[in-house]
């Protein structure tokens, strides 16, 4: 597949190792901040690849892992109601609320559909004018422009039974809430490319400076992050701090003009609480009072419930990179992509599926 | 969460409609999406897709000048092997 495949050829790659392995790099920590990127790592076995001073810290850009508990016990209520079909994107399902899942619901007869495009609920919500279609609009700053479109697209379009839950999360701050944290020291991080591919690159330039770290916008594929890496470790050995965008075939500096107004004609920044990591000021994104006639939030009755975390899972810890997977008691074990406790071990970005998926099994006992 | 995935566009459904949308080609699968983020967006163009919707173009240009210089640098080390 063209832009897919060339980055996928084990020539370039052997070459791109050999450039990390030829350099004198003594023991640095890069944190890959998308979930994608560690998906990648884990299923090429990179780390493998890269020398063993290089020790790849996984990131929280996982939108999927860091969606409240309590967030998914909304949306399990919403979407017992009478006369509701609750539409998703295929992550959300599997997620474990305190009690229950939507894909359990499902199974007790709620209607709970997998979309993939939040296009279809808008015609979900046009072909069944008498039922009442609940979007849940999860994601990071590359989902939230579409989840805006199907705002505005309803609103063009008058339709009275479209809603949307929003739980979207913001990238930039949560990358400076990890680096002002004492907890870990990171030499170096990869910024998630298709983040950036909506928000340009100017958010990265500003971190860079402020703490002096060196960050590079990386792609996907397995060229992409070695890439990724050797620029970083270059930067890292001339004691230099810039940004560098390795991913220039798809993100511009401005980036999607057109697509940042999308988001923020729907939607405005609030505080938000990310699973695992607390409250980050100015994190999440809320849609707009004068839509509020789209918010279920704002147009249901939501029984509150009580958000029960399992108290042995460390989710939280691994979503900042302080601990890997397998560190987990419950890994493999009480804790699988079948019967998951964790956030993580759900969405196939997760840190512990990834690491349950592609790691050998020897590693895992 | 995040995954885009890169298709050629290879017919604008209607200039006029809102969402306008386009037929993307990935590799013979074909799937209707909405190209409102990309104004001048052209039939021969590849995309990046992400929920349905086209995000940014991919610059041919710059992936065969990054393609090059990654297979340049393996000249280099290769002469220095020699």
């Amino acid at each position: 597949m063209k832009f897919l495949d060339e980055y996928r050829d084990a020539e370039k790659v052997k070459i791109l190792v050999d450039q990390i392995q030829s350099l004198n790099i003594p023991p640095i920590n890069i944190m890959e901040v998308c979930g994608s990127q560690t998906h990648t790592i884990l299923k090429y076995n990179l780390e493998e690849l890269l020398p063993a001073n290089i020790n790849l810290i996984h990131g929280p850009g996982c939108p999927v892992c860091v969606t409240p508990i309590g967030m998914i016990d909304k949306a399990i209520s919403l979407a017992q109601k009478k006369d509701v079909i609750f539409t998703s994107y295929g992550d959300m399902l599997r997620i474990p609320g305190s009690k229950n899942s939507l894909m359990k619901v499902k199974a007790s007869g709620a209607d709970v559909r997998m979309i993939y495009s939040p296009l279809d609920a808008i015609r979900l919500a046009k072909e069944n004018p008498d039922k009442k279609i609940i979007f849940f609009a999860i994601g990071f700053e590359t989902t939230a422009p579409a989840n805006a479109a199907s705002i505005l697209t309803a609103k063009k379009t008058k339709l009275t039974n479209f809603f949307v839950l929003s739980s979207q999360v913001l990238i930039p701050p949560a990358v400076q809430s990890l680096l002002d944290s004492d907890l870990i020291k990171l030499n170096a991080l990869l910024a998630p490319g298709h983040v950036c591919t909506v928000t340009g690159t100017k958010w990265c330039g500003e971190i860079s400076n402020h703490y002096k770290i060196p960050i590079t916008v990386t792609g996907f594929e397995p060229v992409d992050i070695l890439e990724g890496i050797l620029i970083s470790a270059k930067q890292i050995l001339s004691n230099e701090h810039d940004t560098v965008n390795q991913y220039k075939r798809v993100v511009t500096k401005d980036g999607n003009l057109k697509a940042q107004e999308t988001i923020y004609s729907v939607f405005e920044i609030c505080h938000r609480n990310w699973r695992g990591l607390g409250e980050i000021k100015n994190s999440g994104l809320r849609i707009r009072n004068e839509f509020s006639h789209f918010d279920a939030e704002k147009n249901f009755e939501i029984n509150s419930v009580t958000t029960n975390e399992d108290e042995r899972c460390i989710a939280g810890e691994i979503l900042q990179g302080l601990k890997k997977p397998n560190d987990c008691k419950l890994f493999s074990k009480d804790c699988t992509p079948t019967k998951p406790v964790g956030a993580p071990m759900v969405s196939s970005e997760g840190a512990c599926a990834a690491y349950f998926n592609y790691r050998k099994v020897n590693e895992l006992v | 969460m995040c995954l885009a995935i890169p298709g050629k566009v290879q017919k604008i459904i209607d200039e006029k409609s809102s969402p306008k949308m386009a037929e993307v080609n990935f590799d013979g699968v074909i799937k209707h999406v909405c190209v409102d983020f990309i104004p001048d967006i052209k039939v021969g163009e590849y995309v990046m897709v992400h929920v349905g919707f086209a995000l940014n173009k991919v610059d041919e240009k710059e992936a065969l000048n990054q393609l090059k210089a990654i297979s340049t640098a393996e000249d280099i080390i290769r002469k220095k092997m020699k």
